[in-house]
């Protein structure tokens, strides 16, 4: 990619001239694969638009993770096509792919920290390791973003001194510290109590709307789906709230259900609490 | 049965060449780092020179009882020196400290790599922008060659001075007489077999090490069964590229 990047995070002007409202971000186009002899995913398309949250759905052993991964090129499609921010994905080397993954954020389950590190060394990970970012700014950043998600506190700390809900936090921190354009979000609030889970939804609405990223939640906790999709984040003077969103708020959170490799359901909240199919009113109940 | 046993065991073979050659590349381009590499340097060499000492040591005290009776039969005891230093120098001192390596070095890198795998960081490395190999690998690879030939060179130096005490204490030799029959037994080939062969060895250790740590699947159980793989596969690397080291060797230096 060519073009201005402004100060340490290196994001491309001209990237998000060309991605502008309304432009996809992520568009998976016929995607299948299969792990030796069972089928993951068969038959896979869905376009993700710029600032817009995709809520995909499924059992255990849908093949939810695995979209994610095929996003950051961890894994590679048997057949079809993946676009993320302009790229294909499905044909670059890892080399290539490294360029790619610098403007997508990963939560992974269980919040992945490295723990040989402290907290401070996982958030600005990626930071430090840019001998380009003066070392003032990236520890600027990584105390702006722990200040974000409520954790300033906890810079010094060691994962293994981190509760459960913690970690995801200071996970969900490393992942936009470099301000990517789309955030990845692979069940972050499962094995979480409610108020810890409600804690994580939160942080999620407020990267949505207040740094305006692209996200994709794999989860099967209903109740935070719905959550994020109906909730913004609103600055009130110095205070961020979370509320209930305007109509058109919600209709840019989408929901996806996977079933059998395939998608059985594509809609917003309304159609899907509206849905007459017996799978799905299983999986609601 | 068998066919699918060979099928395995050269797609491992295959893993473990593209692995050590995709860390031999990223040795020679950017980005190196240096500060891990360091901190290997530390783990593997300073931390392992407590086993090295006492491996040596006893190495070479029991070498000069053993090879003390035998001489005896010749009249030869005074000869001990140069037994203890030529075996230790040549054989036992790189081969011992890589076998003692692997149970301490082999198994923690693959146990380390193993756990970083199954909770998922190895992932978030790739999803962060570092390359596994580069962050990883190529510091406990080198270090791992850096320090095997430092190790054998203590392990070496105490063997020949736990020779020489049991050599003294025991058999009655006069301590010029083994110092002067070792330094007589000793030359610069051995010298140089000392010295190349752990840097080999010191490779096949720390990259069996990595390539089944990387690999592990199966959660914490998966995690345990990488350490005992990482550590039997390692010992008889030991053992087999010691072999062919020594025959090359000394086809080429002697």
């Amino acid at each position: 990619m060519s073009g201005e990047t402004d100060s340490s995070t290196s994001r491309e002007i001209t990237l998000d001239e060309a991605l502008g409202p309304g432009s996809p971000v992520a568009v998976f186009d016929h995607v299948a694969l299969a792990f030796d002899d069972v089928t993951v995913l068969r038959d896979l398309s869905f376009t993700l638009i710029k600032g817009h949250t995709k809520l995909i759905l499924g059992a255990s052993g849908s093949g939810k993770s695995t979209i994610l991964k095929l996003m950051l090129g961890l894994l590679m499609p048997d057949s079809g096509v993946v676009w993320i921010n302009g790229e294909r994905v499905d044909q670059l080397d890892e080399q290539r792919l490294l360029a790619v993954r610098d403007d997508i954020g990963m939560v992974f389950q269980e919040g992945a920290l490295f723990d040989s590190l402290t907290v401070r060394e996982n958030v600005g990970f990626k930071l430090y390791e840019n001998r380009a970012v003066p070392l003032e700014d990236a520890d600027r950043r990584v105390e702006e973003v722990l200040g974000f998600i409520g954790l300033t506190e906890y810079v010094d700390r060691m994962p293994s001194d981190l509760s459960g809900g913690q970690r995801r936090r200071v996970s969900i921190a490393r992942a936009m510290a470099t301000k990517p354009r789309l955030l990845l979000y692979d069940e972050p609030t499962t094995g979480l109590d409610p108020i810890t889970a409600s804690t994580v939804d939160d942080e999620i609405i407020k990267l949505r709307d207040l740094e305006d990223v692209s996200s994709i939640v794999v989860t099967h906790q209903l109740r935070d789906a719905f959550y994020i999709a109906t909730h913004a984040a609103v600055r009130d003077r110095r205070e961020v709230r979370i509320v209930p969103a305007e109509t058109g708020k919600v209709r840019q959170a989408e929901f996806i259900m996977l079933r059998d490799g395939l998608i059985s359901f594509e809609g917003t909240a309304a159609e899907l609490r509206a849905s007459s199919d017996p799978y799905l009113r299983t999986f609601l109940t | 049965m068998v066919a699918t046993w060979v099928k395995r065991a050269l797609l491992e073979v295959q893993g473990y060449v593209l692995l050590s050659a995709e860390a031999a590349r990223a040795t020679f381009t950017r980005p190196f780092y240096a500060r891990e590499f360091v901190e290997q340097l530390d783990a593997i060499g300073v931390g392992s020179l407590v086993v090295v000492l006492l491996t040596g040591l006893f190495t070479g005290a029991v070498l000069a009882l053993q090879s003390g009776l035998t001489l005896d039969q010749f009249g030869a005891r005074a000869l001990v020196g140069r037994l203890v230093g030529s075996t230790m120098v040549k054989e036992l001192g790189p081969v011992l400290t890589a076998l003692m390596l692997t149970g301490r070095v082999g198994s923690g890198i693959a146990a380390e790599l193993g756990s970083m795998g199954v909770t998922e960081q190895l992932n978030a490395l790739r999803a962060l922008g570092t390359d596994p190999v580069r962050k990883l690998v190529v510091p406990r690879v080198l270090a791992g060659v850096t320090m095997m030939p430092v190790l054998t060179v203590v392990s070496d130096t105490v063997g020949v001075l736990g020779g020489g005490l049991i050599a003294v204490w025991e058999l009655g030799v006069s301590p010029n007489a083994y110092w002067q029959s070792l330094l007589d037994g000793l030359i610069i080939e051995d010298i140089w077999m000392g010295l190349i062969k752990p840097i080999f060895l010191g490779f096949v250790i720390t990259t069996i090490g990595c390539y089944v740590g990387l690999g592990v699947r199966g959660g914490t159980q998966g995690v345990g069964r990488a350490t005992t793989r990482a550590v039997v596969a390692a010992s008889v690397a030991v053992l087999a590229v010691d072999y062919f080291v020594t025959k090359a060797l000394v086809t080429l230096i002697y």
